[in-house]
């Protein structure tokens, strides 16, 4: 007797056929070169390079839901010259940009350190451009598997609960130098990839699309961002803040949702 | 929230679907099946010690067994593959001709529970936490491409088996002469964490809730784990069968190795966090001092400082 969960079931089946064939991700440069480098940067040159721009990534991540990685800055920042923009790729990705990362010549030091899901062995890449247009890249593999539609991590509904809280904490008491300066924001940032295997329904998609920082009402770091930062993104950057202030966080997600917090700087402690 | 019942429904239907057209086809087991090597560490409690490594890279990889009553046998974790499943209904079959009433999934974990699907045909409950179906359905596609990846072959979802009875809390269950005390947990090592005690011997069966010799894997909640391990060690048995490791160990002496391990790493990450440390500097030098205490340790334990961060940056 086929009662209708069976047929379900069957349908289920055929529904999955294809999905085995997904995991394995590609080697090499195989996405990069078949498209993602045209997507991004169109025929613009590309020097190769750690010596604008460098990637440090764990070689090895077990279930890369939260897999740290840090972008290092091969100058500092000045009116002359400085990063602009970096642009975080993770080859294998469901969707390759992690994000955008907007620097300006206050930021000091164009240094980043974030939290990234890895979905599959990939390629990961770093492309920056500098103010006089050029672009710079380093990339690193890492083998990791299921960061993307690994369930989420910490408890939802205590995530939920606290949604669009944030923590800033700003290092070093030297207002003339570039603070080192660490933003977290309480988001779960579903991937929309989180699927139900029952019911074959996904986990609506909800995550943090646009950061703005300011200091005294000027930006100091922006970034546009994708499903691929880890939950409860956590961004490290540098400013220089010239003179006490305070900074401004202002944070969006794909729902239109602005959630915004203030700091003092110098800290109090 | 409700999601629960969302999820519980669907999981029922196809597991009665599937009991239903498993019953149609169930006869005897072949005699002269290939058996799981098991050992018995009580009278009637049998196990098949697991051979450490990372999930999908090997296999018998946790430890697995079962528990023979007078009425009828629970089945405890089926390993990680219908193969490593049937090897353990062979061994069962050889020992013993009593039916299987219960198939008991101490947790979703793969290594554990994927080879549920050999035991379909055997008209056995299968038992899982309350939260079982919900992170089976949310794991169970990264399982299977994982899985067919390392077979070399296409399963389809029919090589899950969910849950169709539930722990809610506290659960009995009458194998004859001998009663198997089922306790859930919140959020510990993984969320869909059960622990089972048999009566007739005081034997423990703590899942991944115990690591021995291989590093604990977090994949749940440090604060909860170890709430989880402070009510476990209060309870009085004579043995432990552990998820990982030798087939058993003194109880409570066993806890003490997970316990320390994740009392260490919570103390240095809350410490870390005062100081304004980041993860990428965490995952290398904190809990290094338990390097040498634990196989498998530089394949797990940046993973767990990164799991145990996240939690406690926002505790
Ligand atoms: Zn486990």
């Amino acid at each position: 007797m086929l009662t209708r969960a069976c047929i379900r079931t069957m349908a289920m089946l055929a529904l999955f056929a294809s999905a085995a064939a997904a995991w394995a991700g590609t080697d090499g440069d195989d996405r990069w070169q078949g498209g993602l480098r045209a997507q991004h940067f169109q025929d613009r040159a590309i020097v190769v390079s750690k010596d604008v721009i460098a990637l440090e990534a764990p070689y090895r991540a077990e279930d890369a839901a939260i897999v740290p990685l840090r972008i290092r800055a091969g100058f500092e920042q000045s009116e002359q010259r400085y990063i602009k923009t970096v642009t975080l790729l993770i080859d294998n990705n469901p969707e390759p940009l992690v994000g955008r990362f907007h620097f300006t010549p206050r930021s000091g030091r164009a240094d980043l350190a974030l939290r990234v899901r890895v979905n599959a062995y990939s390629p990961v890449r770093v492309i920056a451009e500098t103010s006089d247009g050029r672009l710079y890249m380093d990339e690193s593999y890492v083998k990791a598997s299921g960061g993307c539609s690994a369930p989420i991590g910490t408890d939802l509904e205590a995530a939920m609960r606290r949604l669009g809280r944030m923590k800033f904490r700003v290092d070093g008491p030297d207002l003339e130098q570039p603070l080192q300066t660490q933003l977290g924001v309480s988001h779960p940032n579903i991937t929309g990839m989180q699927m139900d295997q029952l019911t074959r329904m996904y986990t609506p998609a909800h995550y943090v699309t646009r950061v703005k920082v300011s200091y005294e009402g000027e930006v100091v770091f922006r970034a546009e961002t994708d499903i691929s930062v880890s939950e409860n993104p956590n961004f490290r950057f540098f400013f220089i803040p010239g003179r006490e202030g305070e900074l401004l966080a202002e944070v969006t997600d794909n729902r239109g949702k602005t959630y915004s917090e203030r700091f003092r700087v110098p800290t109090a402690n | 929230m409700n999601r629960v019942v969302d999820y519980v429904l669907p999981a029922a239907a196809m597991v009665s679907c599937l009991l239903l057209s498993g019953a149609a086809r169930a006869g005897a087991a072949a005699p002269d099946c290939v058996d799981a090597p098991v050992t018995a560490v009580a009278d009637g409690v049998y196990v098949r010690q697991g051979r450490h490594a990372v999930v999908f890279e090997g296999s018998g990889i946790a430890n697995i067994g079962f528990v023979v009553g007078r009425r009828c046998v629970a089945v405890i974790d089926t390993g990680g593959s219908a193969r490593e499943g049937a090897e353990l209904l062979c061994a069962v079959r050889k020992l013993t001709t009593l039916p299987i009433c219960y198939v008991i999934n101490t947790h979703v974990h793969p290594d554990h529970l994927l080879g549920n699907s050999a035991f379909r045909k055997t008209g056995a409950a299968f038992v899982g936490h309350r939260n079982l179906p919900r992170d089976l359905s949310l794991l169970g596609q990264t399982y299977l491409q994982r899985a067919s990846a390392a077979q070399g072959r296409v399963l389809g979802p029919d090589y899950l088996v969910p849950p169709d009875r539930l722990v809610e809390d506290g659960l009995l269950l009458e194998l004859g002469g001998r009663t198997l005390l089922l306790q859930a947990y919140d959020r510990a090592h993984t969320t869909s964490d059960v622990t089972i005690l048999d009566d007739a011997t005081d034997t423990l069966w703590s899942g991944d809730l115990v690591f021995l010799e291989h590093v604990p894997v977090l994949a749940g909640s440090v604060n909860g784990w170890l709430r989880a391990l402070e009510a476990l060690e209060t309870l009085s048995a004579a043995r432990v069968v552990p998820g990982h490791g030798p087939a058993d160990g003194p109880w409570p002496d066993s806890a003490a190795g997970t316990r320390r391990y994740l009392a260490l790493l919570r103390q240095e990450i809350r410490q870390w966090l005062r100081d304004g440390g980041d993860l990428w500097d965490a995952q290398r030098r904190l809990g290094i001092s338990e390097r040498d205490s634990w196989e498998m340790f530089d394949r797990y334990h940046q993973r767990n400082i990164a799991n145990a961060f996240a939690e406690l940056e926002w505790e």
